[in-house]
């Protein structure tokens, strides 16, 4: 058994960027595990640009923004253990992980950062009817296949979904050497940057087919073909308005889901709604002394406020593995968040107003595309708080923040809800 | 006569190396007899065993007198004895036949009857209180259950693989990929069967264990015809997180179709939902349809009334040989001497697997008038997964065989070491289902997503296979396409280890 | 004159933008919500710019290099860009930044390597 004072599990910007502030905060026995051979995580994949623009204020690629973090962690002295797997974290914080390197190990920490990033949805998930062949696989798979095996997963591709895993790979697959046929989503708008729509589909005249969706695979043994039809409002496809396409291969970028069975496993509590754990301002989850940051948490667009979320994550870590989690405010009165109408998956979902430094972050998702709309911020039921947005689509993850007077202002309230007006 | 490649001479060649015909080979080896097995697919449990429901049935439901009857109950208990000589799971975890109205309870009562006259142990007809404390999950429409305490589940493709694996460390030598085109009376009076490369192979005895095809099989040597339909089933695999909602097989009411819908855990932790029951003109028309899982879901949803939709991780759909005569087809052919039919058997084919084997076995080592083995192999060893293993076991595994310390499928913990067991072992696996269905390796939740890259780098490095010859099932099957650039970078092992070895795959004795 | 539908990529809004042009120049930009839209509406119009991204090959290694072009090339040239930076094999070790093809297409725009390679097998830190 292996005392360490916070044990970070994943190796991406979520788990870099908390170990690094749980150093800056002055712990020293940092450990972090992750499993791959080389940390970066999820961005030594995605090669494209995009990355940076708020922290560095510069347009870097996935693979650059992480070595900026990379170099950095190992510039401080942080300890990494990649090709490592935790296996298992209970509730007392033992972590149970295996590697090559140094076979089964157990560790004791003082704080836990969840860092484990997300999976992706997968055609099993979505129950498209037809044949099982070779050829269908989730865009970030074929991604990692392209992008750091050298590996192409087909020649003729037709993609399921348009959020940006899907438009990315949709010029990916094109500057290959492949032939996109065209990116079908469900939904009557795009789920991705409109930067992407432009630089990965117009760009390549590959049309993108909104309110749509693939309704069967073609191909016994690789992927002959998909039936792709338009939908109605309710989603449901039309029938008559099939189309064929001759494809070998389709992507689909269908959804993220946070991998939260360590999490679970540890009795850590998930919502249902972000599918991440429930956490409070500190971003402890709850179970004591285990935080959670990044994507296991939720589903985030920008890698910029991963950094600042896990930033954040690694500080609080840091302050609890010291012995200064609770200490200094015995009464913690919870201020429980709530979505409101138009809104989905408020992070956190509880606050303790009274422990928040200087202003109470507050991330969240639109539930639909609504145009000049504002968002509300209420605190039992009173109007205290209210931004204006030219647009907000659920592609976009919004961050808002509640200064710390409003907060105080408002000293015992019990509930804060956001809420989307237009 | 076709003039093709004569292979040597065997005193019994199963054709069909599903959970019978495996079955069956493994119960002839305890003979003293050189016995073949020709499946048509690449690999073992390419047909309907590995897409079934996967429960070892208690035995009411057959129609007392019948083989399926008789079989079923034998099979029955026989298989948790099978499963653990084979080192596969097997768990007991009872059956319960659902009931929503009189009618349904009228039925519960005549199956009850029926079972006890086949023999079948404990049937209790039970009150709604008492099968919602057995299960608290059960929806409130279910009025009373029959109780069928002998019901199990097991893993058809693990358990077939072991069977496999043991006959052929028993003497069975395993062709793949070789379809039975022709069976034949030769001047000698012994078989010949002819596979569709013009290969020739000479037999004593013949088994017919060749599932949709058995009547294609039987047709070419008995006047007394067999016609088999495929009758589809489709299923949605629920994830692990949902396991704990139910602990017995939830049957509900059968139909002349068959068992209906059900819903059970199964032995990997996850929930199976289904079958549905189509008769489709295809033999090999495996497609799900939206049709199809739409009525899965209704129907669970009658016994479980929060079907979880996001919870599905996985569809599939199977075919069932559905014989005209309604049961099963197991003895000699009467016009047909050593021709011997393990036919038509579709559920419950999986549970009787075992006692026709036994039974088969026997009237073949008669008829051959063979003596038992001299040598027989009791027990055949085999890796031990990664997830069953206590920490302590991990360790001593890890100190044994590093590569014990690679995890390769995150959700299922497979590690390096078994997935390259896995290829290396008897009846090796050579491509990724292949690899999947011997460690479970893609079949957690995010089926795939995680493994599969590090899966084809470990195909290639033990078969010394590039990439894009890396296959899904066999076949057309590829994965990839050309790749830019140089072969696989090695992965640490031998030249030796890496000679080519594609082609058809043979595991022969001399 | 003519006229050209230009979809911005400044903010989720994506204002389609009607643009008009005269003899090769941008006489009017109608349709932008805020005044970067119509800067940009400009440029994609005489002089489309694209920066790209995409992987060359290293020697002795499977794994491909992810590189960039270090400014962005006219969007014409993309595909051929691409072709010269897969024709390109690259010797370890690489970090982030050296000058993978010089002048790429004679753009005048260098591309340069967006992940390290150690000259031991194995690949990035």
């Amino acid at each position: 058994m292996t005392d360490v004072d916070i044990l970070i599990i994943g190796g991406g910007p979520a788990g870099l960027a908390a170990a690094i502030a749980a150093h800056e905060a002055g712990c020293r026995n940092v450990l972090l595990l992750e499993r791959e051979p080389a940390l970066g995580g999820i961005l030594r994949q995605c090669i494209h640009a995009g990355f940076g623009m708020h922290v560095f204020k510069e347009d870097l690629t996935g693979p650059e923004y992480a070595q900026r973090f990379v170099q950095r962690f190992h510039a401080l002295g942080l300890s990494a253990q990649c090709d490592t797997m935790a296996l298992s974290v209970t509730p007392d914080r033992e972590v149970t992980a295996v590697s090559p390197a140094f076979g089964l190990q157990r560790f004791r920490a003082k704080a836990v950062v969840l860092a484990m990033g997300c999976r992706e949805r997968t055609r099993g998930a979505l129950r498209v009817p037809g044949w099982r062949p070779a050829g269908i696989y989730p865009a970030g798979q074929a991604q990692r296949f392209v992008n750091l095996d050298g590996w192409m997963p087909g020649r003729r591709v037709v993609i399921l979904g348009s959020g940006d895993i899907g438009l990315i790979m949709a010029r990916r697959m094109t500057l290959e050497g492949a032939e996109v046929l065209a990116c079908v989503e469900l939904m009557p708008f795009s789920g991705g940057l409109t930067r992407n729509v432009v630089q990965c589909l117009d760009d390549y005249g590959i049309p993108l087919l909104l309110s749509h969706t693939v309704t069967e695979i073609h191909g016994r043994e690789r992927l002959e073909a998909v039936t792709v039809a338009q939908v109605d409002a309710q989603r449901k496809p039309l029938p008559g308005t099939e189309q064929r396409f001759e494809c070998d291969t389709l992507l689909l970028s269908v959804g993220l889901i946070p991998e939260n069975e360590l999490s679970r496993a540890a009795g850590v509590r998930v919502s249902e709604v972000t599918c991440g754990p429930l956490v409070d301002d500190a971003l402890q989850t709850s179970v004591p002394g285990i935080f959670a940051c990044g994507n296991v948490l939720h589903v985030h667009d920008l890698v910029d406020h991963v950094t600042v979320e896990s930033t954040e994550a690694g500080r609080q870590a840091a302050k609890y593995a010291r012995g200064q989690g609770e200490a200094g405010h015995p009464a913690c009165q919870m201020l429980q968040i709530r979505d409101g109408a138009g809104v989905r998956g408020l992070v956190p979902q509880t606050v303790c107003a009274v422990r928040v430094a200087d202003a109470l972050p507050l991330m969240f998702r639109p539930a639909a595309v609504f145009k000049d709309a504002a968002a509300v911020v209420r605190l039992d039921g009173e109007e205290v708080l209210r931004k204006r947005f030219r647009i907000l689509t659920p592609g976009e993850m919004v961050r808002l923040v509640v200064p710390k007077e409003v907060l105080e202002r408002h000293a015992g309230a019990g509930e804060l809800t956001v809420e989307v007006t237009v | 006569m076709i003039q093709g490649m004569m292979q040597d001479e065997s005193d019994v060649l199963v054709v069909g190396a599903g959970v019978v015909g495996c079955a069956v080979a493994r119960e002839a080896s305890r003979h003293a007899l050189r016995v073949c097995v020709l499946e048509q697919a690449g690999d073992v449990a390419e047909g309907s065993t590995k897409a079934n429901s996967a429960i070892v049935h208690a035995g009411y439901d057959a129609v007392p007198g019948t083989a399926k009857a008789r079989f079923n109950v034998r099979g029955n208990a026989l298989f948790e004895d099978w499963c653990r000589e084979l080192d596969v799971p097997f768990v007991r975890n009872t059956s319960l036949v659902a009931a929503f109205d009189d009618r349904d309870l009228a039925a519960l009562e005549a199956l009850r009857l029926r079972g006890e006259r086949n023999g079948v142990p404990g049937l209790r007809v039970l009150a709604q209180d008492e099968v919602r404390a057995l299960e608290p999950n059960i929806s409130r429409s279910v009025i009373g259950a029959l109780l069928a305490p002998s019901g199990g589940i097991c893993c058809p493709y693990g358990l077939t693989f072991r069977l496999a694996e043991h006959a052929a460390a028993n003497g069975v030598a395993f062709f793949f990929e070789r379809r039975v085109v022709d069976v034949a009376r030769a001047a000698d009076g012994l078989w010949q069967v002819t596979t569709a490369d013009g290969a020739v192979f000479r037999t004593r005895a013949v088994v017919n264990a060749a599932g949709l095809y058995a009547d294609e099989l039987n047709n070419m040597v008995s006047a007394q015809k067999l016609s088999i339909t495929p009758r589809r089933g489709e299923y949605l695999m629920l994830d692990k997180q949902y396991a704990g909602t139910f602990r017995a097989t939830i049957f509900q009411v059968p139909t002349p179709l068959g068992k209906g819908v059900l819903v059970s855990p199964t032995v990997d932790g996850t929930l199976i939902v289904g079958p549905t029951a189509e008769d489709v003109g295809d033999k090999s028309d495996t497609r799900t349809t939206a049709d199809g899982l739409r009525k899965v879901v209704e129907s669970a949803a009658r016994v479980w009334e929060q079907v979880p939709a996001g919870g599905v991780i996985a569809t599939f759909s199977g075919l069932r040989a559905h014989g005209d005569r309604d049961d099963f087809l197991v003895g000699e052919a009467p016009d047909a001497p050593f021709f011997f039919n393990a036919a038509a058997m579709e559920s419950p084919g999986l549970t009787a697997a075992p006692a026709v084997a036994v039974w088969l076995a026997e009237q073949i080592g008669r008829a051959l008038d063979a003596q038992r083995a001299t040598h027989y192999v009791q027990h055949t060893a085999t890796w031990k997964p990664f997830r069953e293993m206590t920490d302590a076991q991990r360790i001593a595994a890890i100190a044994d065989d590093p590569s014990y310390a690679r995890i390769v499928c995150r959700c299922e913990n497979v590690t390096e070491a078994e997935i390259r067991a896995a290829i290396r072992s008897r009846i090796g696996a050579r491509t990724l289902d292949g690899v999947k269905r011997r460690t479970r390796a893609g079949m957690g939740r995010c089926q795939g997503g995680f493994c599969t890259p590090r899966i084809i780098a470990i195909l290639c490095d033990e078969l010394g296979l590039t990439p894009e010859q890396i296959t899904k099932f066999g076949g057309g099957s590829n994965l990839l396409v050309t790749t830019h650039g140089a072969r696989p970078a090695t992965l640490g092992l031998s030249p030796e280890r890496r000679e080519s070895r594609v082609g058809r795959r043979e595991v022969c004795h001399d | 004159m003519s006229e050209r539908t230009v979809t911005c990529i400044g903010c989720p809004m994506g204002c389609r933008l009607r643009v008009t042009l005269e003899g090769g120049q941008v006489s009017e930009v109608d349709g932008a919500a805020c005044g970067r839209g119509a800067a940009y509406a400009r440029q994609e119009c005489v002089c489309p710019t694209r920066q790209v991204t995409t992987l060359a090959r290293v020697r002795g290694r499977r794994e491909p290099l992810s590189v960039k072009t270090a400014q962005p090339i006219p969007k014409a040239m993309i595909l051929s860009c691409v072709e010269e930076i897969h024709g390109v094999c690259v010797a370890p070790p690489v970090r982030i930044g050296d000058v993978v093809v010089q002048n790429v297409c004679g753009t005048g725009v260098d591309v340069v390597a967006t992940m390290e390679v150690m000259s031991k097998k194995g690949g990035a830190a």
